[in-house]
């Protein structure tokens, strides 16, 4: 038998993780990426990495409980099956990067030290500074050079994946590439390809996600036949620095470690924040949420801070809507210690000591939970089967998808410092199902292969050909692409509404039409970052329309996608029965609307180039789904006979060992 | 390499409305950049004008040339090619000679550059590495360099077994500076030591046979400031200096620690401020030590 090799797109986290549990394993590995790896957008988390730990566990915590967490963060539409294997799996995956060298911060007695991240009461979370994932990322990316010496692996860094593959029977059976330097196109065999090409920020013009995080590579394997799961979920974290090329993200380890979000109670109050007292700040989310305070889960803070400045009118700034966050009552010595590498980005960017003087911050587009559809093999315990070829493979079988470009861990709404878990765990767990899905098909001969390779090489060149050759467009693709941005950023992010999405899809479509007449400003072929940039943008309106249509077609609140007109209010009444008979409404409600809604969104490319949308139910066989309270006003009461409910039907307290309300 | 631009900013939602205050003056910024059509051929200077706005980086210049593909004298050009990623200074992408200082693009703002020289803002490639086209160099020899001093913590594998060892506080605010080395190439482009090799593909070698020339070159070289440094942390680990030794004998072989002329530039240019001076003194008397042991070992 012929030796195994796999093809990994992506070299972050996750495809890193891959590449070295492959080549562990004995299997050869190419490893595609537009950079070289170790540049990938991983590097730019931030604030840690969660795991059930030794001094939480002793707090009552366990695997379960960060399951638990994980699951109600993201409002319950994850399949719960792969996210409690992720949680199982935590403890191990920090020793392992440990062992790697990562250098985790450390207590006095040297053990990892840890701190508290969002969405969960329990300080989960290890750190290296403020620069976790440049550090994880390093730790892999040292081992796969090791593999890379040895000749496991062999890297082709400044290589663009343009498409699966795939035989006759709709296997994916390698890939067509293309080198960013001399624009060469080649064909890679592979007995089973892994996408780890991240999300999708580009999409939306400026986000805090890095240039290469145009989601194209995902939309070439979504119109080559892959479903795409949750694509209306994108995360906009509460708190990023303003820039004119970037928003630059602001980590919630700020706030983890102490940091306060305000503004002043008197709309743009002219005075130095240092001067304005106390009595006269409003510390909106501490008042709001007192449980969680700083640290309620990030589409509600993104909510309550973009509310704040919109709908009160609190923005610090009057031409530019801001916050502040705080940390200038912190030590210098501490904050240096455990935050310094953000601090420093602050510094470098806004000319100003975040130490001394206040953030001023603001929401931006972060993350997509969405991605590619993946599939799971169930356990008897309820985790996943290890090794089964089904685990992260997309609906286009011998194609995997893993890390931030799956749609699997996070539900409608992630919480801060699970994303490097997920890929981490998702690179490492899929190595034997992607093995074991490859041995199927090594036996390929030379000539069906190279039959194969041919047809999608030819269509490639005939691609990048007819895009050089394009004479007399005169649209702009950089102009496209800042309209294109500009305007998924105005009606698919914190707040939607069906009419200007609905108005945004044809939109789009327009600007995809416009797209056909993009002339290019350089027809060269060598390095022709024009044409590379105008290909991906291509690709980032399949991508748009799915979002979009998705958020169009979901009429409901969940996670991260919110629509005023669906929105569940609290309890108005302050009467005792009035109160009660409202709580019932609400949970009537509550459970029509979950009856309805809590399901998975599935797009399929359609030939008319539309998203076909469709919906999937979830497993929720761990943990019944139970309202999300965080801060909800008489959330006391709805949980009340939320729970006087789960115990007539019977299955109270047996598998939801949390108390269901986590807000006031 | 791929180079989204956003060439104005309108008023949206989220972040977008939070651009920037204060209106865009007339005034206009004269940038000139030196380019390179492709390896092997001659460099050239070519200006550019680009309408002010605050708050703006060399990568937002770089940005708006690309989206007009215009020169100065409104001459149609190819945009000009440079490499970034991140944005923040993480990544180590964007290195080059901004007015003649190696640094990182995405931190040059803008107003701090006209502050020096409100003339112009001049952007040249990195000179220690070949230029691929423009901006952007090849600097694999970078990577090479990790490789040569074996820059890992040799691990038995990635399977399960328990926590790495017990590390200070005072070990991990060792280390940690060290960790943040982004191979970003400022340190090598500042070194007198440090100089080109380009190598050439011939005519009928295979890719193989290439690569491994190129690494025969690149082994002859300065293995490079930012590599000594990566040895000093791993020899530094617990479990890193299990290989301590193999690091010693890179480090004082052919193209290693002897050639630091101790012009101490590299300390100097360090985005990330690494204490490179002291991992080099370091490794200067760990291999001192070492090659003494050697000696009375034989």
């Amino acid at each position: 038998m012929a030796q195994p090799r796999v093809l990994v797109i992506g070299g972050g986290l996750a495809g890193l993780a891959a590449t070295m549990r492959l080549a562990e394993s004995g299997t050869d590995v190419d490893l595609v990426s537009l950079v070289p790896v170790k540049r990938s957008h991983s590097a730019c988390a931030q604030g840690g990495i969660n795991s059930v730990n030794a001094l939480t566990r002793q707090q009552g915590d366990n695997e379960w409980k960060h399951f638990d967490d994980t699951v109600y963060g993201g409002d319950f539409l994850q399949h719960q099956p792969p996210v409690k294997e992720m949680a199982d799996w935590g403890p191990r995956i920090i020793d392992l990067m440990d062992r790697l060298g990562v250098p985790f911060n450390r207590t006095p007695e040297g053990f990892r030290d840890q701190r508290r991240f969002g969405g969960t009461l329990y300080k989960r979370t290890a750190f290296a500074g403020a620069t976790t994932g440049q550090q994880l990322l390093y730790a892999l990316d040292e081992q796969v050079r090791r593999y890379e010496v040895s000749g496991r692996v062999k890297k082709w860094e400044f290589w663009d994946f343009l498409e699966p593959v795939l035989d006759a029977s709709g296997r994916c059976r390698g890939a067509v590439c293309q080198d960013l330097v001399t624009m060469q196109f080649r064909a890679f065999p592979a007995d089973a390809v892994v996408l780890a090409t991240g999300g999708c920020g580009l999409v939306y013009g400026r986000s805090t996600m890095s240039m290469v995080c145009t989601g194209s590579a995902v939309s070439r394997a979504y119109q080559a036949g892959a479903w795409y799961g949750n694509g209306e979920f994108i995360q906009v974290h509460p708190t990023a620095i303003p820039g004119a090329d970037k928003l630059r993200l602001m980590s919630e380890s700020a706030r983890g470690e102490g940091g306060r979000v305000w503004v002043p109670r008197k709309p743009q109050d002219p005075r130095d924040p240092r001067e304005i007292p106390e009595a006269e700040r409003c510390y909106f989310l501490e008042e709001r949420y007192p449980k969680y305070g700083n640290l309620v889960p990030r589409d509600i803070a993104t909510r309550e801070i973009f509310d704040i400045c919109t709908t009160d009118g609190l923005s610090v700034e009057k031409d530019r809507l801001c916050v502040y966050l705080d940390l200038t009552h912190l030590s210098r010595e501490m904050l240096d210690r455990k935050l310094g590498g953000i601090l420093e980005i602050y510094e470098k960017f806004q000319g100003v000591d975040p130490r001394v003087v206040p953030m001023k911050i603001f929401p931006a587009v972060h993350y997509s939970m969405g991605g590619l559809w993946v599939d799971y093999q169930k356990s008897s315990s309820g985790g996943l089967e290890e090794g089964d070829p089904k685990n992260q493979q997309t609906s286009i079988p011998g194609l995997y998808a893993i890390g931030e470009c799956d749609y699997q861990y996070h539900g409608a709404n992630r919480l801060g410092a699970n994303s490097l878990l997920s890929c981490i765990f998702s690179g490492l767990f899929c190595a034997p199902s992607v093995i074991a899905s490859g041995a199927a098909v090594r036996k390929t001969s030379a000539e069906e292969s190279s039959r194969l390779f041919d047809a999608s090489l030819r269509r490639q060149e005939a691609r990048h050909e007819s895009l050089l050759a394009r004479r007399g467009g005169n649209e702009n693709p950089y102009d496209l692409h800042q309209q294109l941005g500009g305007l998924m950023t105005r009606v698919a992010t914190v707040v939607r509404r069906n009419e200007q999405l609905a108005a945004a899809y044809d939109e789009v479509c327009g600007l995809e039409e416009r797209w056909q007449r993009c002339s290019l400003s350089d027809t060269g072929n060598w390095t022709n970052q024009n044409v590379v940039f105008t290909k991906s943008l291509g690709d980032m309106f399949p991508i748009a329309k799915l979002i979009l249509k998705g958020a169009l077609l979901r009429d409901e609140c969940r996670g991260a996608h919110y629509k005023p007109s669906t929105a569940m209010p609290g309890i108005a009444a302050t009467d005792p029965v009035e109160q009660r008979r409202e709580a019932e409404e609400w949970c009537d409600r509550f459970e029509a609307n979950t009856r309805k809604w809590l399901k998975s969104t599935i797009a399929k490319h359609g030939a008319d180039g539309h998203p076909q949308i469709s919906y999937e139910d979830i497993d929720t066989s761990l943990i019944p789904p139970r309202p999300r309270l965080y801060g909800l006003v008489g959330g006391d009461v709805i949980e009340e006979v939320w729970r006087e409910r789960q115990r007539a039907a019977g299955q109270a307290g047996e598998t939801s060992p949390q108390p269901v309300a986590a807000g006031a | 390499m791929i180079q989204a631009v956003e060439t104005n900013h309108d008023a949206g939602d989220v972040a977008t409305a939070a651009g920037h205050g204060a209106g865009a003056t007339s005034r206009t910024i004269h940038v000139r950049v030196l380019r390179q059509d492709a390896p092997g051929q001659e460099s050239y200077w070519e200006r550019h004008a680009i309408p002010y706005e605050p708050n703006m980086n060399v990568i937002s210049i770089l940005q708006r040339i690309a989206a007009t593909a215009r020169a100065e004298d409104g001459r149609s050009v190819a945009p000009v090619a440079w490499d970034c990623n991140c944005l923040e200074e993480v990544c180590g992408s964007c290195t080059m000679l901004v007015n003649g200082r190696t640094r990182m693009a995405c931190t040059a703002l803008v107003d701090r550059l006209l502050e020096d020289n409100s003339e112009e803002i001049e952007l040249r490639p990195m000179s220690k590495f070949p230029v691929v086209r423009d901006l952007v160099v090849d600097r694999r020899r970078v990577f090479r360099g990790l490789e040569r001093v074996e820059a890992w913590v040799p691990v038995d594998g990635s399977y399960d077994h328990g926590p790495g060892p017990r590390i200070s506080p005072e070990d991990q605010e060792d280390a940690y500076p060290l960790s943040t080395c982004m191979s970003c190439g400022c340190c090598l482009e500042a070194c007198p030591q440090y100089t080109k090799i380009e190598v050439v593909q011939r005519e009928g070698e295979s890719a193989e046979a290439f690569d491994a020339r190129r690494k025969a070159a690149f082994d002859r070289g300065f293995v490079g400031a930012h590599a000594i440094s990566q040895a000093m942390l791993f020899n530094a680990h617990p479990t890193g200096r299990m290989i301590a030794d193999e690091r010693l004998a890179a480090l004082t072989g052919e193209g290693g620690i002897q050639m630091c002329g101790n012009a101490q530039n590299c300390v100097a240019v360090c985005p990330k401020h690494i204490p490179l001076t002291r991992s080099i003194a370091r490794a200067g008397r760990a291999a001192t030590v070492w090659a003494i042991k050697k000696l009375f070992d034989r």
